[in-house]
């Protein structure tokens, strides 16, 4: 049976070329790039390289960049960094309920070291609007930080909007932009952002790497203190395989990004407009228009997202579930609540988040069998209405 | 699975807030679960617990099928994560409800 992987949001493989330009880098090209002899220079030398490609792919310049360990250190460190530098000119943060748990915990954990952090709501699409914003916004608010699209849901922000906001007021701003880079065309620079996050991984490089772009004059504290590498910014030696393959998957990223965007948005819309009038009381989550390409997050009523996702993974079929039942709390996913989904709701979607390897008989396999899986469960679930139960 | 429309006994359990809810349909002839049936809205332990318990309680006596207990039946299943003990390990309490069900209802025949 051909699997089919549908949550790429989650893992993504990386690309063969990924895994030529890094392969070097574990024996022979050993180099670190601190060291003064020729093999040390050499690892310098494609660290540089390296930071100059994944700049370019959101428009910064190379010594605006630093390499982390992935989009979770470089939420930590943004956040963290802004805050504990900037204290003498305010203690509030502002960001919003559906960020990612990177964003979310390492606001609540500078919440308890003194600062004030205000969770602005979003609308029934995920949307953060600018006028909670506007008004909670005031001179002792030192960062703002909202991500450019949503991973679960796909909602992408009005991040320019918000910008302006932003400085106006003379906060910084950051976005974690994990899961819309290589999906969307981004510009700091157009989009006025201070600080942005990144992943390898959400472009198909190796996991355990990212990045964070730092706008030149933002001052920021370290979090990792040690030998200074990065600018002293984030100390340890460089992940130079890591590194090479993040900047050949960006490499790619940026010279695809508008023929991959185009092919998975064929795709999500089949899917969407195949799924919804086939599977009665089945909704779309998040934005109708201003969402992501790859993805497609739906909800079906009266049945529970684990139950489905085993199901569709009987058919080969790998997709996440709203509905965090397998992760270590029960609790349902904190973004689907935020949009105002009833509890039992949030627990019955499902997101569908597409990749470059798939393929239209792959959202028709879906479409084949999801109807079934989703009868089934309906006819075994307690909460199915009569009407519902044959059909 | 499924459910029985002229059942004897019914006990529901649990909450779909938390993303498990439980019914269990028995029908009882001469002091024996003649026939047992579930329906489910939860993950897929909370499936696979009310479908051992009917497996596991079908034909036997009410005290018997009273004394079947949680862990008998995560045992039944080669056991369960640890975090699926207490939420979709349902079925016991479904069964036991629905026992106690009956046998209200018949004390008041």
């Amino acid at each position: 049976m051909r699997t089919i992987h549908l949550d790429y949001g989650a893992s993504k493989p990386l690309r063969p070329e990924v895994v030529e330009a890094m392969t070097p880098y574990f024996v022979q090209k050993h180099g670190n790039p601190s060291s003064l002899y020729t093999l040390g220079l050499e690892a310098r030398e494609a660290l540089e390289k390296s930071k100059e490609t994944v700049a370019y792919l959101i428009g910064a310049k190379k010594e605006e960049l630093i390499f982390t360990s992935g989009g979770t250190e470089s939420n930590n460190l943004a956040i963290k960094g802004v805050a504990y530098r900037n204290r003498t000119r305010g203690d509030r943060i502002i960001t919003s309920v559906i960020e990612h748990m990177s964003v979310i915990n390492t606001c609540k954990y500078v919440g308890r070291q003194g600062f004030k952090v205000t969770f602005l709501p979003v609308d029934k699409y995920g949307i953060v609007n600018v006028e909670p914003l506007r008004k909670e916004i005031d001179a002792k608010t030192i960062l703002v930080s909202v991500m450019y699209a949503n991973g679960e849901i796909g909602t992408v922000q009005p991040i320019r909007e918000i910008s302006e906001i932003v400085h106006s007021n003379n906060a910084y701003f950051h976005v974690d932009a994990v899961a819309a880079a290589g999906q969307i065309p981004i510009d700091v620079n157009k989009d006025n952002i201070d600080l942005l996050s990144l992943s390898s991984n959400d472009l198909y490089g190796p996991k355990g790497v990212g990045a964070l772009y730092i706008r030149e004059g933002t001052k920021i504290e370290p979090t990792l203190h040690g030998g200074g590498q990065e600018r002293g910014l984030r100390s340890g030696t460089e992940n130079m395989a890591g590194i090479v393959g993040f900047a050949k998957a960006a490499e790619i990223a940026e010279k695809e990004i508008e023929n991959e965007g185009c092919q998975l948005e064929k795709l999500r819309d089949k899917l969407i407009t195949e799924v919804l009038p086939t599977i009665k009381e089945s909704y779309l989550n998040g934005h109708p228009t201003m969402r992501l390409p790859n993805n497609a997050n739906i909800r079906f009523s009266y049945i529970e997202g684990e139950s489905l996702i085993l199901s569709l993974d009987a058919e080969g079929i790998s997709v996440s579930s709203g509905s965090a039942c397998t992760s270590k709390t029960l609790e349902p996913s904190h973004v689907l609540l935020a949009i105002g989904l009833a509890h039992e709701e949030a627990h019955g979607s499902l997101a569908f988040t597409l990749g470059r390897e798939n393929v239209e008989e792959d959202i028709n396999h879906v479409i084949s069998v999801l109807p079934g899986i989703v009868r089934r469960l309906r006819m075994i679930s307690p909460l199915t209405p009569k009407n519902l139960q044959e059909g | 699975m499924g459910e029985i429309p002229d059942a004897d006994g019914i006990g529901t359990v649990g909450n779909p807030v938390c993303g498990d809810l439980m019914t269990i349909y028995i029908k009882v002839k001469d002091n024996r679960l003649e026939d047992i049936k579930f329906k489910t809205f939860g993950c897929g332990a909370a499936i696979a617990t009310s479908s051992m318990i009917t497996e596991m309680a079908r034909g036997k006596t009410l005290e018997e099928a009273m004394k079947i207990t949680r862990k008998d039946v995560a045992e039944n299943l080669d056991g369960l994560p640890p975090i699926k003990m207490h939420c979709s390990n349902l079925a016991a309490d479904g069964l036991h409800k629905a026992i106690e069900d009956y046998l209200e209802k018949k004390g008041k025949k």
